[in-house]
């Protein structure tokens, strides 16, 4: 599926490390984090410390409730962290913003506006109305939606609502995205394309990518770098680089299956399972 | 005779394959069977020696009655006053339900709070506010439309924090990480989102208040709907006390099917949705 249809393809690109272009993406930082719902329910993440580079896609890998999605709202500004900070190209984070978005599981489109309606709302709420001309079909194209823009959102499919809500994600110019499993509810075909789909689209603008997940294959596919992390309390137990290039991550090669089984080891250790369970999703092809 | 019974053979077979023409032919029956009743009804008093007085509650001479009344424009003069008292009871419960639902639907804090007063006072007849408002309030208008307004509210109230708490919180995440300020979550994202459940309270309150304001108007008013029920019985003029009812009825009913319109345009659920 062929999916840059804008200006922004026009960057040229090697096929190796991606496009030569000036990086846009955020930078991040995180010191000391540590989070608690409730004090005596024991912390939640403990002593959180990474640093993300510009442009990079990283994978943070873990069982469920180990405190993904916590993490990743406190990187958006969602929530507030107990104890440490997110600093983003050296600014404390303390709000949420346009510039790094946050999507889930589930599309969260307003099923009461259309397609190109939800896919404006990052420039409306942020008073840049004027722009939503030219930008929303831009960013509809960008998602092979193009031609659904009047259609209501609830008439799309999980997929292509996936896909607006990508688009909606996207339209501000944001520097991160921030996925919690996006791709979970959908079927293995769908969230094959999607995944690398969102990957390309991500290095293309020069995106930086953060992806929460708990399939090994997931994180191989899509990630630059993947951190495992261990429950109770939260914390990263590794941090690992996924060395392939973009034609292995499509799966079959023995690239591929060496780094799978290597993740899913180190996964499994640290997860204290015998052996992770990877969902249906390919990895033999 | 075999042209009708034709007629009805050709109706019965349309009926499986045209949804819509058998519920007007139902409709219709329905309205035929009140007729019948009401004129059944009629006759009975008629034929009463006892009753023979209320025989002008009857179908022909009420109808001829309200027929009198609709080209003199009586129909007009006496539904304008009550149609705006309804009208402005409903916009004051709006202004109070919608905000308070909003809030009591919002934070739980305040619908723990809110909760008990609330449904005490939802139970309390809004007629015995009467004496109540006939001495806080200076004019009888003012007593009426408070009573309206003391049944309108509760409906929309509810109707509207119900629509809050059914607000899937990721919209509310989503707009805020969009850049929503208070003012476009409320206006982009809350309203639209609980407008179906909003109108559905009007609708609701549109039936109480349309209940409540025949007696209401008993009070010292004189215009009205309920003042023309007053009037008519004091002069023992059945025939125009029973075409008030029927305008009572038909007004209603033509406000209840509005308000059912305006719920239908708002709907933004597409049952054939995924
Ligand atoms: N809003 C909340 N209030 C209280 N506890 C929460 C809340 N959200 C998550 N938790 C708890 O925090 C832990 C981590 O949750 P979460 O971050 O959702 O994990 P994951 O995304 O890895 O599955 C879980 O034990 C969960 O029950
Ligand atoms: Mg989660």
């Amino acid at each position: 599926m062929v999916l840059m249809k804008s200006k922004e393809l026009a960057m040229p690109k090697s096929p190796e490390t991606g496009p030569a272009r000036p990086l846009t993406g955020a930078h991040v930082a995180v010191f000391g984090l540590s989070h608690s719902y409730r004090k005596a329910d024991g912390r939640v993440l403990e002593n959180i410390d990474f640093e993300i580079n510009q442009g990079e896609v990283v994978a943070l890998l873990g069982r469920s409730g180990c405190g993904k999605s916590t993490l990743l709202h406190m990187l958006a500004g969602l929530t507030k962290p107990s104890e440490g900070e997110v600093v983003i190209n050296g600014n404390t984070v303390l709000d949420p913003s346009p510039k790094w978005v946050m999507m889930f599981q589930a599309p969260s489109l307003y099923p009461w506006m259309t397609v190109a309606q939800n896919a404006a709302l990052g420039l409306k709420f942020t008073r840049r109305s004027d722009e939503i001309a030219t930008r929303v079909p831009e960013v509809l194209d960008l998602v092979d939606l193009g031609s659904f823009a009047d259609r209501n959102a609830q008439e799309l499919s999980g997929g292509q609502q996936q896909r607006v809500a990508l688009a909606r994600s996207l339209a501000p110019r944001p520097e991160m995205l921030l996925l919690d499993e996006p791709f979970s509810a959908l079927d293995a075909f769908t969230r094959r394309s999607l995944q690398q789909d969102v990957r390309r689209i991500a290095k293309d603008l020069g995106l930086t990518l953060v992806i929460v997940t708990h399939d090994v294959g997931e994180a191989v596919r899509m990630a630059d770098r993947v951190l495992v992390l261990r429950s109770n309390p939260g914390r990263i137990a590794e941090d690992t680089t996924i060395a392939l290039t973009d034609d292995e991550r499509s799966g079959g090669s023995e690239a591929f299956s060496r780094e799978h089984s290597r993740l899913m080891a180190v996964y499994s250790q640290v997860a204290g399972i015998g052996d992770a369970p990877t969902e249906n999703d390919f990895t033999q092809i | 005779m075999t042209d009708l019974s034709q007629s009805l053979t050709s109706v019965r077979l349309g009926l499986p394959s045209l949804g819509r023409s058998r519920s007007v032919v139902n409709a219709a029956l329905g309205i035929v069977l009140l007729m019948a009743l009401w004129w059944l009804g009629g006759w009975a008093v008629s034929s009463n020696p006892r009753l023979f007085a209320f025989s002008n509650f009857a179908p022909v001479p009420t109808l001829s009655r309200l027929w009198q009344m609709i080209q003199s424009g009586e129909v007009i003069t006496m539904s304008v006053p009550s149609l705006e008292r309804v009208g402005l009871g409903l916009l004051y419960a709006v202004a109070i339900g919608v905000p308070v639902g909003i809030l009591i639907g919002r934070v739980a804090r305040v619908n723990e709070i809110a909760n008990v007063p609330f449904q005490f006072l939802r139970m309390i007849s809004p007629l015995s506010w009467m004496p109540i408002a006939v001495l806080a309030f200076d004019t009888w208008d003012g007593a009426i439309v408070f009573l309206i307004s003391m049944a309108a509210i509760w409906p929309i109230l509810f109707s509207t924090a119900a629509g809050v708490r059914r607000i899937d919180p990721s919209w509310l995440k989503v707009a805020r990480n969009l850049g929503a300020n208070p003012f476009h979550t409320l206006f982009v994202v809350i309203l639209p989102a609980i407008a179906v459940d909003v109108l559905t309270g009007i609708r609701l309150a549109l039936g109480v208040a349309w209940v409540v304001l025949v007696p209401a108007e008993y009070l010292g008013v004189t215009s009205g709907l309920g003042y023309a029920i007053n009037d008519a019985r004091d002069t023992l003029d059945y025939a125009r006390l029973a075409a008030t009812v029927v305008v009572i009825g038909v007004i209603g009913f033509s406000l209840d099917a509005l308000a059912g319109q305006l719920v239908k345009k708002f709907n933004w659920v597409r049952q054939d949705g995924h």
